[in-house]
């Protein structure tokens, strides 16, 4: 019997199931706070508001078009997934990147104007993409190393200034009737991420690419460049103490650089492999950054700063978030579920606390145990 | 070019306030990225008070209650910085970022939520205080003086004789300095700690207060403050931390940021054909070189960021 218990109290400890288990809490509690919000507002829908927010794209009774939005769901997941894993690539490293808004801002100006504006096959634009969004990383990065500037200053400067440059540069490849970019559809096929036959799992949903299993590979690439390669290895090492890593021969500048960079490329390929499927277009003259940079941050830390954690804190934020267009727009409006989003951010910030709760409680429920045993063995 | 003069200053006045804002808070050790967020809140206050208040009332009566909506707005926002920061040692980089988050979500989510109970086919997050507002607007010829320009100005002073010349501002700096010393000689650092997140919750608040009524007569919420919140935490990096370098840098950065509002006024500057989201992007792009050149030896409160722990030596 003793046996079990110390089993049971072993798993209690693992560090991945508290995470897990604060990971729901923040969730659950978010989701309490958005129901009192919503009964706040007007008590009579409040019910059905929140049961469309968790519901999402069973909202639809026929399985056929049910399975079309939870496609565009998860197209619309993976590149928040991308976002996430910029960002907890970089806190892994020690900076807080908070420029992956601005990173997505120039992959997806970098992609759709090499698609619509220069003609090129989605290859070439991804890459672009991944190209011009990590160069902007590295900027930070840059600035970070060389001049000590505050990344997180840095980042958010850039954001406006990649905002600004994307409007003015897809201006040119504008539709004339619309404040929108060229539909890709019509203006270059080959721009197009190639579906694989994906599109018929989910009813013909066309914006189903291969870009959704792209962003799983890259989360799980990321996880083995972390935990299992030198480079990993000496990239958290800079993280953890810069002046340490560079006493052990490493070149902590150029650590900080590369990490950036990379960071900067997941975003920029996340925001390719979203403006490729075809599923939205940009809108010029769009006078705030997208969200899903900022949705990213949420997703990285509600998933416990885990890659495989961010797959699936991703596909829930996304969820959500997609749920909220269902509520009844009468009452509510669609930004109940940001208000969620924001919360369960803020609730993450407690989960360092709730762990270390957790296991205070556990130490002294040991040792009580432990005087127990003593005792009765006395006796 | 009076127009250039009035809204520099009134840019001025906003990243005066907000950064700081920032300083005291930084200065008691704790950072706060949130103040964009706060900022938003206290917006929201102040043009909730305008809104209810209407143009009746008399003018010194609107200002002081539309002020205090705001700042009290503002603190509000804080605590909730300040809770999790000072008693749950939680990351306040994820704080603040969050708190950006929450300020913008539920100042759009009040909004039309207060729109839609008015007009059922208002679904739009705009709050119009045009009557209201007119009570901080004193007309000089074709100069508007703004009592903010004069409140900012008194913060100012304050903040610096606050800060160098009492017993509660040497105390805040030995908390950002150095937390354990300060509890070993009975300075209560979580009380310290919290005034400081307050008194940038209060300014940040006042700061969106002035930026939303700057120019305009009506607010779209979904916009936020387009990142003014970290212009100010730029300005506050410039001036290093002081008071007196912080109003300067405000007034530099303020320059700058009226430019994009008034630059077709301006021969020279039309002949120049520049597209106008150039000066759109100035600020930030200012911003970005002065920070290149100030950071290097900038001297940023030791232990800011740190969550106090008494155990810890």
């Amino acid at each position: 019997m003793n046996k079990e218990r110390t089993k049971k109290a072993s798993i209690l400890r693992n560090d991945g199931f508290q995470t897990t288990i604060s990971s729901i809490l923040c969730i659950l509690i978010g989701f309490l706070i958005g129901y009192i919000v919503l009964l706040i507002i007007n008590p009579k829908g409040a019910g059905d508001a929140i049961l469309a927010i968790m519901k999402n794209f069973l909202y639809y009774s026929s399985a056929v078009s049910a399975k079309k939005y939870l496609g565009t769901t998860l197209v619309k997941a993976s590149a928040l997934l991308m976002c996430a894993l910029s960002v907890l690539f970089a806190n892994k490293v020690g900076l807080f990147n908070i420029g992956v808004a601005g990173q997505y801002v120039v992959g997806a100006g970098a992609s759709l104007y090499f698609a619509v504006g220069l003609g090129m096959p989605w290859y070439v634009s991804l890459l672009a993409a991944i190209v011009f969004a990590a160069a902007l990383g590295g900027i930070s990065g840059f600035l970070k190393s060389y001049f000590n500037v505050n990344e997180v200053i840095s980042c958010i400067m850039l954001n406006w200034i990649s905002l600004y440059c994307v409007n003015m540069l897809l201006s040119t490849v504008k539709e004339s009737s619309t404040p929108y970019t060229k539909p890709l559809s019509s203006a270059n096929k080959d721009g197009l991420l190639p579906n694989l036959g994906l599109d018929k799992i989910f009813s013909n949903n066309k914006f189903v690419t291969i870009g959704v299993v792209l962003s799983v590979i890259a989360a799980i690439f990321v996880s083995i460049l972390l935990d299992k390669t030198k480079f990993g290895y000496e990239l958290k090492a800079t993280g953890m103490n810069k002046h340490a890593a560079k006493y052990c021969g490493m070149k902590e500048k150029r650590n900080i650089i590369i990490t950036m960079m990379i960071s900067g490329a997941l975003a920029g390929m996340g925001a390719g492999i979203f403006y490729l499927s075809g599923i939205e277009q940009w809108m010029i003259g769009q006078t705030s950054i997208p969200a899903m940079g900022f949705n990213g941050i949420a997703a990285a830390f509600l998933g416990g700063l885990n890659p495989i954690g961010a797959i699936f804190a991703s596909y829930f934020i996304q969820h959500i978030t997609s749920g909220g267009t269902y509520v009844d727009k009468t009452m509510y409006c669609t930004q109940i579920s940001d208000l969620m989003i924001a919360f369960i951010i803020y609730l993450c910030g407690f989960v360092f606390f709730f762990k270390l709760f957790l296991n205070k409680y556990l130490d002294k429920r040991d040792e009580k145990m432990a005087a127990k045993a003593r005792e009765g063995g006395e006796a | 070019m009076l127009l250039l003069i009035q809204y520099t200053l009134i840019f001025a006045s906003v990243l005066v306030l907000v950064a700081l804002g920032g300083c005291f808070s930084e200065h008691s050790g704790v950072i706060n990225i949130g103040l964009e967020g706060i900022m938003v809140i206290g917006a929201l206050g102040g043009a909730l008070m305008m809104k209810f208040l209407g143009g009746g009332a008399p003018a010194a009566v609107v200002i002081l209650l539309v002020v205090l909506s705001s700042v009290l707005s503002g603190i509000l926002c804080s605590l909730l910085l300040g809770v999790a920061a000072i008693h749950f040692k939680a990351d306040q980089t994820l704080l603040g970022t969050a708190l950006n988050l929450l300020g913008a979500a539920v100042a759009v989510v009040l909004v039309r939520a207060i729109n839609l109970s008015e007009d059922i086919d208002n679904v739009s997050s705009t709050i119009k205080y045009g009557e209201a507002k007119s009570a901080f607007i004193i007309r000089i010829g074709d100069f508007e003086f703004n009592w903010f320009m004069l409140i900012a100005f008194v913060v100012l002073i304050l903040s610096y004789i606050v800060l160098y010349k009492t017993k509660f501002g040497m105390r805040l700096y030995a908390c950002g300095e150095h937390p354990q010393a300060a509890d070993s000689v009975g300075i209560n650092v979580y009380k310290m700690r919290y005034a400081g997140v307050m008194i940038s919750g209060a300014l940040g608040g006042l700061g969106g207060l002035v930026y939303i009524t700057a120019g305009v007569s009506e607010w779209k919420f979904e916009n936020g403050v387009a990142g003014f919140g970290f212009l100010a935490l730029a300005v506050m990096i410039f001036g290093q931390w002081k008071p007196l370098n912080i109003g300067l840098a405000a007034l530099l950065f303020g320059f700058f940021r009226a430019l994009s509002n008034v630059y077709t006024g301006f021969d020279f500057l039309l002949s120049l054909k520049l597209p106008s989201v150039i000066y759109n992007m100035l600020p930030y792009i200012i911003s970005l070189i002065v920070l290149v050149f100030v950071s290097k030896k900038s001297r940023a409160p030791k232990a800011e960021g740190i969550p106090y722990d008494k155990g810890q030596r």
